[in-house]
């Protein structure tokens, strides 16, 4: 069990953290981050439902893109750096508010995903929009945004001399309410920038686990104290990348390099919403035309949820129709905590994608019952304010 | 009574013919939450080295291998529905099955616990 090229790896600011906690570190996208902590994933991810969870996922991609040279005007900025944007991805981020987020998706020409990513509406700079992409598509994400913007807005990375840290569960909010007293105010996909102590953080009401939450930018020389700070808080528990992949698994929510690569539409991975209205009237988004003919029925493939009865099927287990005959693939799998049982995320044709469709995943070499149903499979709890 | 180990972490604990095979504290530590655990049939014919069981944690499924050639005389069913002996009790609680010793000769090649434990040191 050698840790190899563990030297090679990338450290986040609280590496020293995880170490200290028994973290069992493991290398992910390039970064030494902890897969659990002594406790082990099962009690991370059932305290991370029940109580606040922890997460440090400062491999993450935040960034922030400015207008090079903002007329002060916040509407027209706004329009001005949403145009810069708009072309490389599906959804409508001229009609952000100030301090809204969207979740939306990085396109190549024939409509395939290169990323998930967040991004956001400065409440504070005109011309401003915060970003999150994926680790693993970190390097290539920013230099697409950064081609697109050319002269007209500068691409700040935030990555590398900040952390990000994701406080996820019902109890997230009273801890935040100690700390950061102003971010309760947020509702769930906003985001805002706040005093702690003498430093700034910027905290979005957002996550990867289905629960109510934050995601907490701090710089790095000031992680440590925030991260030391959370965790003082008797709600919350450390939790490794074990339950963060377990937890946005129940939820229902794709993972990219998995469930979401170049070969996978936003139909066919069940992100329609994620194609903003205004974007799908005006047809201008990268591979419209495919995405279009697939939201009119076009499919060949569609991402469902799936229960599977006994052992869990994972990554690249095969999904059989009742008849045995092969159909689709598992692209996510594993055991969820919250449910007792295996799930798994796969794409099968739109035939076999109806709710309570009785299908099979051949695990081992055996086939095992399997039932489509509806994602989340565990409800999201997000904190929704009333418009 | 002799116990003996395998270099995949595997112990095979000697009762006259029979060997009770499981996986050690080691192994079920860094394996994490078992949550499914898939054994043999009963009856079935394995040669040491073969994939005798499976465990399955929240992240991977992780084979175990007969450490001795032989015919599977019991298997342990509770951890059907309490895989987590495996993690709780894996010497006694949590043990997979047990094997009708074809050639006990073979139980030489194995590690005894002062070799084992060298392994993991």
């Amino acid at each position: 069990m050698a840790a190899a090229g563990s030297e090679d790896l990338k450290q986040t600011p609280l590496h020293e953290r995880h170490v200290a906690a028994g973290g069992r570190m493991v290398p992910f996208a390039g970064y030494a981050l902890p897969v659990q902590y002594p406790t082990g994933i099962v009690a991370e991810h059932k305290w991370t439902r029940e109580q606040a969870g922890l997460f440090d996922v400062s491999h993450m991609g935040p960034g922030f893109l400015m207008l090079a040279e903002p007329s002060g005007d916040a509407e027209a900025d706004h329009a001005a750096i949403a145009a810069v944007v708009e072309p490389l991805v599906c959804g409508d981020i001229a009609g952000l508010g100030p301090g809204q987020i969207r979740y939306t998706l990085l396109l190549d020409e024939t409509g395939g995903i290169l990323d998930d990513l967040m991004v956001a509406r400065s409440p504070v700079f005109a011309g401003g929009l915060y970003i999150v992409v994926n680790a693993a598509t970190k390097e290539a994400d920013f230099a697409r945004i950064a081609a697109a913007a050319g002269e007209r807005a500068r691409l700040e990375r935030a990555d590398g001399h900040s952390a990000l840290l994701a406080l996820q569960g019902p109890e997230a909010v009273n801890v935040m309410a100690a700390l950061v007293p102003g971010a309760v105010e947020l509702g769930f996909m906003t985001y805002g920038v706040f005093s702690w102590g003498e430093d700034k953080v910027l905290v979005s009401r957002s996550g990867y686990t289905g629960e109510d939450g934050f995601e907490i930018l701090v710089d790095a020389h000031e992680a440590v104290a925030l991260w030391d700070a959370l965790n003082a808080d008797p709600r919350v528990r450390p939790a490794g990348l074990g339950a963060r992949d377990s937890l946005r698994l129940e939820a229902g929510l794709p993972l990219y390099g998995h469930d979401l690569d170049a070969t996978v539409s936003p139909i066919e991975a069940g992100l329609g919403f994620a194609v903003s209205r205004r974007r799908r009237e005006a047809a201008d988004f990268p591979g419209a035309r495919r995405i279009l003919a697939e939201r009119d029925g076009q499919l060949a493939r569609k991402r469902v949820g799936l229960v599977v009865e006994g052992a869990p099927a994972r990554e690249g287990a095969e999904i059989l129709d009742a008849g045995g005959k092969a159909i689709g693939v598992v692209t996510s799998g594993g055991f969820a905590p919250s449910l007792g049982k295996a799930i798994a995320l796969g794409f099968v044709p739109p035939a076999f994608a109806a709710r309570g469709t009785r299908l099979q995943v051949s695990v081992r070499g055996r086939a095992q019952p399997a039932e489509v149903v509806q994602t989340p499979f565990v409800p999201h709890r997000y904190f929704r304010k009333s418009a | 009574m002799t116990t003996k180990f395998t270099p995949d972490h595997e112990y095979i604990r000697v009762e006259g013919s029979t060997g009770i095979v499981g996986i050690t504290p080691y192994a079920q530590e860094q394996l994490g939450d078992i949550v499914f655990v898939e054994l043999p049939e009963v009856g079935k014919v394995l040669r040491k080295g073969d994939e005798a069981a499976v465990v399955e944690s929240v992240k991977a499924a992780s084979e175990i291998y007969a450490p001795v050639s032989g015919t599977v005389a019991e298997v342990n069913n509770v951890l059907t529905s309490e895989p987590g002996l495996v993690n709780s009790d894996p010497e006694n609680g949590g043990w997979m099955f047990k094997i009708a010793i074809e050639n006990a000769a073979e139980l030489d090649t194995l590690l005894d616990a002062d070799g084992y434990a060298a392994l993991t040191r």
